[in-house]
């Protein structure tokens, strides 16, 4: 907070008054629902992310290398789950029963787990868990923007955000307890894990409420279908915002380059390599909430395309390969910072220009063109390294963030205050 | 529903999960508890003295598998006799090579908040005389045959969602010097004659010539494997032939033994060991039929020996390297093994 209120803007007047009225205005219960629903289900889900390598390489003597647990394919596949997954839960209101589905079905894929013995039924079974993730992304976010008055949707996602990633990070930590009680205990890893995302599920069908309150969807809002989700890219702000997501994702090079780069360009000990993501993790965690409010304060698109300027500084940190231990800490604080600025604040930022009954839609609609020109970021990034070495590949992907970034403050509406300030 | 009534649902649910969780957590806990006693009718194991020095009779020393007070410490058995009666060191190891006294231990590390790797040089008793941190799970390890050089494999498991992408990392270490070489990827690489760098590449399995100046891996790169061969002094490596992983190189260093990805097998085990000749670059298809993970270790210049999965884990076994014959049983439960004398 002390960041914004630090700032003398013209608008200070403005801005108080809308603190207090942000202090007024609290979390709404079902966020903070969502947020349990979400905290829980990451416990489980990073539970078995965090010894999935080492179940296949010890626990079932596989070597995984060469072999894509889910390959390029399924990233498409994905992206076309989540467009369903919007548009089913527009349908009639059903957000709730949709993110039922996909968190059910991630629970259901847990156990499985224990009977598949191969990398092809575990990859399928893999893949089923991400199909859940996809079905229940837009929904979820649904829920979590029709039950927040519109001017504190930043801090509502912030919320949500940081209770997510608090699951992320205890995940890895109950997992390595339970091998601490039974080395190769990965079956009892299994099975918490589905306990766990059971809760998750049963606390999503006691305390979310199934409709959003009334008030949230007028009578005059367009009936739900594919062609009026299709429609929504001709509202101008839908349109901008898409685009404005889909330019900065094309300049996002993906997590795993970031730790490689990382470790290539300011030399991180080969023993702190594993902990890179939890470095991430934990500012995202903590910058979630304050730049939530901030972006309810100060505007949404200006904080996003703050989150893209951290994420260059990091870049440009990294092509100084300046060699000093605080870089590696100030790096990944930037990355944390980035997603804290960008992942809730894109989705509060939507909120505001999707109708509520096409909510879901609308949103699974960016989340997506976000996610696939993040993909082929990613695809280009290792194509520019292969062929130019990652200094180059790096300095390339700043260069494109540069432009991108400009681009994205051109595509800004001229009636940009109404969004600004809901 | 009333609230009242929600919490009851929620609270009966979390005391009936939350049995089934203890209940599998102590069920896990129990059948590791079983693997710390002796069972019957396995190689009978005894503590005692392990060295890598070589004695009047040829054995083979490994990381033992049965269970027992004694499971996964390095062991020692009479080549001659490799059912017989087993030495127990006290050392434990994950992966393990050695020659000309000098052992590699690759082995893990409690901590507080989660469970480490390093890779230990072992001296001829087995004593540590250094030790290096490795970022990931042990797979491969190897020691020149003066002892000058050791290697090490590890994967690193991805950090994404689901974590389904996995790479390798390959570390180059003098042991008289300890100049360390923490990534193969800091060598520069040819493919093809080309320079070649990209992300995307891992190196695994380095065999070391005689020479103590070269060293044969796998370099993988855009979904394909290579046979590279490098030089230590020069911090080359230079690719020689395709679909080669795990390379083993034959002490008289005139053939290489691998595992080829065969079309057909199925995806999680696709490999056949083959014989590779260095002079003349022609394939052998070797007599064993099941597909091997391992990297193989000459037992002379006619045999090789591997591990293939095992009722503890794994069993050792042996092949003619020219073709001809047929596998044969080493011994059960172990791994990693490595021919002293």
């Amino acid at each position: 907070m002390y960041v914004a209120d630090s700032r003398g803007t013209p608008a200070a007047p403005a801005d108080a008054a809308r603190v207090s009225s942000g202090r007024r205005s609290s979390i709404a219960p079902t966020v903070f629902a969502l947020g349990t629903v979400s905290l829980i289900t990451d416990v489980s889900s990073e539970m078995v992310t965090a010894v999935l390598p080492l179940y296949l390489v010890t626990g079932l003597g596989l070597s995984p290398l060469g072999f894509g647990l889910l390959d390029g394919v399924y990233n498409g596949f994905s992206a076309l789950v989540r467009l369903v997954g919007g548009h089913l839960a527009d349908r009639g209101g059903r957000h709730k029963t949709v993110a039922v589905l996909g968190y059910g079905l991630s629970a259901l894929c847990k156990p499985l787990l224990l009977v598949a013995g191969s990398l092809p039924l575990i990859g399928a079974v893999l893949a089923a868990d991400r199909t859940g993730k996809g079905l229940r992304t837009a929904p979820r976010d649904a829920l979590i923007s029709l039950a927040s008055a519109p001017e504190s949707r930043g801090r509502a996602f912030g919320v949500h955000r940081a209770m997510d990633t608090a699951g992320a990070l205890l995940g890895p930590l109950t997992a390595f307890l339970i091998l601490r009680q039974a080395a190769d205990g990965y079956d009892a890893v299994f099975t918490v894990s589905f306990c766990v995302a059971a809760v998750g599920v049963l606390v999503l069908l006691l305390f979310v409420p199934s409709r959003a309150p009334a008030a949230a969807l007028p009578q005059d809002a367009p009936r739900a279908s594919l062609k009026a989700a299709l429609a929504l890219l001709r509202v101008p702000e839908v349109r901008q915002l898409t685009l404005a997501a889909l330019l900065l994702g094309l300049a996002t090079v993906s997590d795993s380059f970031v730790y490689l780069l990382l470790q290539h360009r300011l030399g991180v000990p080969d023993r702190w390599f594993a902990l890179l993501p939890l470095g991430t993790a934990a500012a995202f965690l903590l910058l979630a909430v304050p730049l939530g409010r901030l972006a309810d304060k100060v505007g949404r698109r200006q904080v996003f395309l703050g989150g893209h300027v951290a994420l260059l500084l990091a870049y440009v940190l990294l092509l100084t390969g300046w060699q000093s231990p605080a870089l590696p800490f100030l790096t990944l604080a930037l990355h944390g910072g980035f997603y804290a600025a960008t992942d809730g604040v894109l989705m509060a930022a939507a909120a505001g220009a999707v109708p509520a009954g096409l909510r879901s839609s609308g949103l699974a609609l960016i989340q997506t063109g976000q996610a696939m020109a993040r993909f082929a970021c990613s695809i280009a990034f290792g194509a520019a390294w292969t062929a130019w070495g990652d200094r180059t590949a790096l300095g390339t992907a700043a260069a494109v963030l540069t432009a991108c970034a400009a681009g994205a403050v051109l595509l800004r509406p001229s009636n940009s205050p109404k969004e600004a300030r809901p | 529903m009333t609230l009242r009534n929600k919490i009851l649902v929620l609270v009966a649910a979390l005391a009936v999960l939350a049995g089934v969780a203890t209940a599998s957590v102590l069920h896990a806990a129990g059948r590791e508890d079983r693997k710390n006693r002796t069972q019957a009718g396995g190689p009978p194991v005894t503590a005692g003295k392990v060295s890598l020095t070589p004695d009047a009779t040829r054995k083979i020393v490994f990381r033992n598998m049965a269970w027992g007070p004694h499971r996964d410490e390095l062991a020692t058995v009479p080549a001659a006799d490799p059912a017989g009666p087993r030495t127990a060191s006290g050392v434990k190891c994950l992966r393990f090579y050695a020659a000309a006294t000098t052992g590699i231990c690759l082995q893990a590390e409690r901590g507080a908040m989660q469970d480490s790797y390093r890779a230990v040089v072992l001296d001829a008793r087995l004593k540590e005389r250094a030790h290096y941190s490795l970022p990931g799970i042990p797979t491969r390890a190897r020691v020149s045959p003066s002892g000058h050089w050791a290697a090490w494999t590890v994967f690193v498991g991805g950090d994404s969602y689901a974590g389904t992408n996995f790479s390798t990392r390959t570390a180059v270490l003098d042991t008289r010097t300890g100049r360390l070489t923490s990534s193969l990827e800091d060598f520069k690489a040819y493919l093809d004659g080309k320079e070649h760098h990209a992300a995307d590449t891992n190196f695994w399995g380095v065999t070391f010539a005689a020479d103590d100046q070269h060293f044969y891996a796998t370099m993988a790169t855009g979904g394909h494997t290579y046979l590279v061969r490098g030089d230590l002094a020069a911090r080359t490596v230079t690719s020689l032939h395709a679909n080669v992983e795990c390379p083993s190189l034959s002490p008289d260093g005139t053939r290489i033994v691998y595992k080829k990805r065969v079309p057909g097998l199925p995806a999680d085990a696709p490999w056949h060991l083959y014989a590779l000749d260095l002079a003349t670059m022609r394939e052998t298809a070797l007599a064993e039929p099941r597909s091997v993970d391992d990297q193989a270790v000459w037992q002379d210049n006619h045999t090789v020996a591997y591990s293939l999965a095992g009722d503890y884990g794994s069993d050792l076994y042996t092949v003619p390297a020219d073709g001809t014959g047929k596998p044969r049983h080493l011994l059960t439960a172990g791994l990693a093994p490595a021919y002293l004398g």
